[in-house]
């Protein structure tokens, strides 16, 4: 297995070493290790069932593994509750977009910046003071990640109201608040047409580049996968398939036979 | 028949329209009975709203708050004192609570969990009973229960006090929801419980949150009422009036349960003194159900319920 691009850091940023989780008798990941270095975009790929969003969730502490273990940033952090590894720096999307759809597109974006918010309730609750600034300051950041993302006509819609298109650059646009030094994107460009894909593609280069952050995402569409990732890892029915630059995964016997190939049954 | 349409679409209005002064008094009272109901129906909503759990113990704890507070100030504590201790117990009542029924039961279906707090009522009535005992108590925090004219009306000061501290409580309540980040999280915690997760609000601390102030919501409520009638068991019924109330209003809009509350505490207390001698009386304790029958079978969502979930 041939890296694409050796990370800056020797260390790699998120490891995930043998991990293993069941539901009752299906073994939804079986002994699976992904390493992710800082900087890079890594997609998972896989057929349906494969366990892609499964890792994505005990990465992101919704599950937790019966075997193996996750270490972010040198620490293991395998037994922590969703809340605790937004906490460290990790965002994420859903599949099935997870927004407060009562809530305006700049309040959604706005709860993204929960975790940096500190001070008195007491003087927010009066709006006043150091809350007041506080509140000034974390709207600069989400108008900011508003305007980047291209979402200014819409910042006052309620998000359910949206296309789902939409939907889920807002999702993004929440996760981008948090300032994550990881991203999690579960299938960000299901359900898009093709002008709404080449959009999100290109933020998600953008994201990469700008904000130095790192990207863990889930596609089905091949020629999108094979665009904009460094490095792809193949899942099929729980395991590891393949890992390596999008080339080599592309004519990796293993791979095609699993999933890009005929043999679907 | 000309008889009876003459009581229930003339007569009434005649009565109001001949003596102003009492059809005041009348609609008064209502509104006092109205905002203990719409007390007891906004510690429902906050529950309801950060965790789709509907508490049925809402009204005992009602009752306990008003038993810890009566218990207390028996044992010569200062009326000040009572009441720090007394909200600090409901505080770790909500702790409590998070603890040994919430978070063993998280991810269950809606249905486990009002079932546990079905369990959780009768614990803690039977507690309340155990430690403090199962007498009628008067309940004296020092607020004047005196009655004055203003107008040519009658006012009870009681009743007054009562109004401010509800208008008070809910104004609190609205700016401490909505301008925090704390209201900002419980109306995602609300909204999505997994998304919430997702960006780092803690569940467990939300629930603590928001049992605690239904807790203090209670306690408000218990004290007025206790001032009113005393301490005593059939306190925890006016949870059941709270229901048709919740119909009313909405059962997400805190606007909802105080609009609600009003309009079953003033049509209740309307019905039973101009329509009531029609069918001999006691309007008032089915009046709520009919209208909340009516609200089910015309407007299932309440008032505010459906319009505030889009806009919040």
């Amino acid at each position: 297995m041939s890296l694409a691009r050796q990370p800056a850091a020797a260390r790699p940023l998120l490891e995930v070493r043998g991990v293993s989780v069941r539901f009752g008798a299906l073994l939804a990941l079986n002994r699976v290790s992904l390493e992710i270095g800082r900087g890079e975009i890594v997609a998972i790929i896989g057929p349906n069932g494969a366990g892609k969003t499964t890792l994505l969730n005990v990465i992101s502490g919704f599950y937790h593994p019966y075997e193996g273990r996750i270490v972010f940033e040198g620490r293991d952090r395998t037994r922590l509750a969703p809340p605790d590894v937004a906490a460290l720096g990790i965002a994420r999307t859903f599949q099935n977009v997870a927004l407060f759809k009562g809530m305006t597109v700049l309040d959604n974006i706005m709860t993204g910046r929960l975790l940096k918010m500190r001070g008195s309730f007491l003087l927010e609750a009066v709006y006043w003071g150091p809350a007041r600034r506080q509140e000034l300051a974390h709207r600069a950041v989400v108008e900011r990640i508003i305007d980047f993302l291209e979402i200014q006509a819409i910042r006052k819609t309620p998000a359910g109201r949206l296309p789902y298109g939409l939907q889920k650059r807002v999702e993004l646009a929440r996760a981008l608040a948090a300032e994550p030094t990881l991203l999690l994107l579960d299938e960000p460009m299901a359900g898009m047409n093709v002008e709404e894909k080449e959009d999100m593609c290109r933020f998600i280069l953008d994201v990469n580049s700008e904000f130095d952050t790192t990207i863990a995402l889930i596609e089905h569409d091949m020629g999108v996968v094979m665009d904009i990732s460094d490095r792809v890892a193949v899942l099929d029915y729980g395991r590891k398939i393949a890992d390596g630059s999008p080339d080599h995964v592309r004519k990796d016997q293993a791979v095609l036979d699993a999933y890009l190939g005929v043999s679907h049954g | 028949m000309g008889e009876i349409l003459y009581g229930v679409f003339v007569a009434p209005f005649r009565d109001m329209a001949g003596s102003p002064a009492f059809l005041a008094e009348v609609v008064i009272g209502g509104v006092f009975a109205g905002l203990l109901y719409s007390l007891v129906a906004l510690g429902f909503v906050l529950i309801f709203k950060a965790s789709g759990v509907f508490n049925f113990a809402q009204g005992v704890m009602v009752l306990f708050a008003a038993l810890t507070l009566v218990g207390l100030l028996e044992r010569g504590l200062p009326v000040v004192v009572a009441l720090v201790l007394t909200a600090l117990v409901m505080v770790a009542l909500a702790f409590a609570i998070e603890r040994a029924v919430l978070r063993p039961l998280v991810n269950q279906e809606h249905i486990i969990l009002f079932m546990a707090t079905i369990g959780l009522n009768f614990f803690l009535e039977g507690f309340g009973e155990m430690v403090w005992g199962a007498n009628v108590k008067k309940l004296d925090v020092g607020i004047p229960d005196r009655t004055f004219v203003m107008a040519g009306i009658q006012v009870n000061q009681l009743e007054l006090f009562a109004a401010v501290t509800a208008a008070v409580l809910v104004a609190v309540l609205a700016v401490f929801f909505h301008g925090t980040r704390i209201g900002r999280a419980l109306r995602a915690v609300a909204d999505d419980h997994e998304a919430a997760l997702s960006i780092g609000i803690p569940l467990k601390t939300i629930w603590v949150i928001v049992w605690s102030v239904a807790g203090i919501v209670a306690m408000v409520a218990g004290i007025m009422w206790g001032a009113k009638s005393g301490v005593q068991f059939s306190l925890s019924l006016i949870a059941l009036k709270a229901l048709p109330v919740l119909i009313l209003g909405g059962f997400t809009s805190v606007p909802g349960a105080i609009a609600g509350g009003l309009i079953v505490g003033v049509g209740e207390k309307l019905g039973e003194v101009y329509w009531g001698p029609l069918v001999g009386g006691a309007i008032e304790n089915w009046f709520a159900y009919v209208v909340a029958l009516a609200f089910l079978l015309f407007r299932p969502q309440g008032l505010f319920g459906e319009k505030i979930i889009e806009r919040v």
